[in-house]
């Protein structure tokens, strides 16, 4: 069995919204799925499988679905954090190709920003029943400092610098002009990023993403209401997922579990890692993006820093043009999840709806791939490849 | 040298962990050891992580060990260092340093357990480490 052609994304939408003081939770949600749907040429009551993660307010998916007032045969809350949504692109092909359902919504939503939550720099505690918890919270383990310390060790094992980091920033910048919703358009150089602020050595203030409120949706349909629809044809070709953790003390900070997910979702989808065309890559921080794209294969281990400088990810002059929509860095992470961003900006890729300045030229194969969790610690990784048919 | 301000969240002990908490409030650190396969692991388990058998048991760690890898979150009121310590056992596990430089620290400098008290009165101290 594969998901391979068995599926296609057939909508997509992103919130415009990057700070919602006057939305709710639940309207967020529903105000994008609304857009994907209208995007697709489809409505509410079309849907029949519906996908959603740990930022759905209520128990799993059932708020939402009572809110959004749907009729169901499919229901999915696996929630591997800001993965989730790649996830989900690769379970919901999973359910159409089992006939489960034959149009599912996946959504997410946040408002980090309008609760003023200190998103990076606060250690979260998920409870005392975690049984990691009580090992770790004492210490102040927060995203920043985690993934930090995978920056700090990948710096020492393989020379990697913070210049060659800043040069993530610097291409997403690029991109980010071009994007008039973008928390952060105005383009950087690598000397601004590593003179601005520490936050957690080695990580400096412009190699975190931006803190947005937020949401966006994904259609994903089978193969005949694609067709039926009048929109470019976005196929799944193959999808990998797997959790990475601390291996009971071999801890090796150095990798993530895009190492096993991204071979997966290759293998499924027949094709390797230099025949992508475009990339979105899940960039919480700069160092997330180099360690992912090394475990993807797009570049030997240790070979990131090289391959990501001098403008190598820049649409139109790198080789591996990447989240050309500005990305996590510069765009959006809205609830403090890129996953679903990933996605959608690959679909506008592959469909030609990219803008002008960034789009790909023939772009009929590209990944997205997203981390949830903490590369520090424990993670889901995961990998979807779409062609444009 | 780091902020004697820092205070520490006492951490919550549960049926599967209290005899490692009780044990550090008797200064001692203790590791998960597997019986069957003879790997040690941390955090400690009911169950071994390595091999799956639950013939497992907490045994004393000498306490030394050196920097896996750490950060210094400078935003933090006082600013701390958080660190992975791989221990003479095997095992890596989370911690702070403190009592140091915050600004010499090194991955593969050797240090040392000192345990730090945490907040509520009684409650475990947690297995910090400073530099041999």
């Amino acid at each position: 069995m594969s998901i391979n052609g068995k599926a296609y994304i057939a909508g997509v939408y992103e919130h415009p919204t990057r700070k919602a003081v006057d939305k709710s939770l639940a309207q967020l949600h529903a105000e994008s799925a609304l857009g994907a749907l209208a995007d697709a040429g489809l409505t509410k009551d079309d849907v029949d499988g519906y996908f959603c993660a740990g930022d759905a307010p209520g128990l799993g998916p059932l708020s939402l679905v009572d809110y959004m007032g749907l009729n169901l045969r499919h229901m999915d809350a696996t929630e591997t954090g800001g993965s989730s949504y790649v996830l989900h692109v690769g379970h919901a092909a999973e359910a159409i190709a089992m006939g489960k359902c034959s149009v599912a919504l996946i959504t997410l939503a946040g408002r980090p920003r309008a609760e003023g939550m200190a998103t990076g720099t606060a250690p979260r505690n998920y409870g005392s029943s975690a049984p990691d918890v009580a090992f770790e919270f004492p210490f102040g383990p927060t995203v920043v400092n985690m993934y930090a310390m995978c920056a700090q060790r990948h710096m020492y094992e393989y020379g990697t610098t913070s210049e060659q980091l800043a040069w993530i920033k610097v291409a997403a910048s690029h991109h980010a002009q071009y994007n008039e919703n973008a928390m952060l358009r105005n383009v950087v150089t690598v000397e601004e990023v590593v003179n601005s602020p520490m936050i957690s050595d080695p990580l400096h203030r412009l190699d975190c993403c931006v803190i947005s409120d937020g949401g966006g949706a994904i259609i994903v349909t089978s193969p005949e209401i694609a067709k039926s629809l009048n929109r470019p044809l976005v196929k799944v070709l193959g999808a990998g997922e797997a959790p990475k953790h601390q291996m009971g003390g071999k801890v090796d900070l150095t990798y993530s579990g895009a190492r096993w997910s991204g071979p997966l979702a290759f293998q499924e989808a027949g094709v390797k890692p230099n025949d992508m065309k475009y990339a979105s890559i899940y960039d919480s921080f700069t160092i997330t993006v180099l360690m992912q794209l090394e475990d993807l294969g797009f570049c030997e281990k240790g070979e990131g820093g090289k391959f990501v400088s001098d403008g190598n990810l820049i649409a139109g002059t790198g080789k591996l043009p990447f989240n050309t929509d500005g990305g996590g860095l510069c765009n959006n992470h809205p609830a403090n999840r890129g996953g679903l961003t990933k996605v959608i900006e690959a679909v506008r890729q592959l469909r030609g709806e990219a803008h002008p300045k960034v789009q790909v030229p023939n772009c009929d194969l590209a990944l997205a791939h997203g981390t949830g969790g903490s590369l520090g610690t424990r993670h889901g990784s995961a990998t979807v490849i779409m062609a444009r048919e | 040298m780091t902020d004697q301000k820092r205070v520490f969240p006492t951490p919550i002990a549960d049926p599967d962990t209290e005899h490692f908490w009780s044990a550090a409030k008797d200064n001692k650190l203790m590791i998960g050891s597997c019986n069957s396969c003879g790997e040690k692991h941390y955090y400690p388990r009911g169950m071994c992580p390595h091999c799956g058998s639950s013939d497992v048991e907490l045994v004393e760690s000498s306490g030394k060990g050196e920097i896996y890898s750490w950060s210094v979150l400078r935003r933090a009121e006082p600013p701390f260092a958080i660190a992975y310590v791989t221990l003479d056992e095997g095992p890596t596990m989370m911690t702070n340093i403190i009592d140091c430089d915050l600004d010499s620290l090194k991955i593969g400098q050797r240090v040392e357990l000192k345990f730090s008290p945490t907040e509520e009165e009684n409650g475990a101290p947690v297995p910090t480490f400073k530099p041999a």
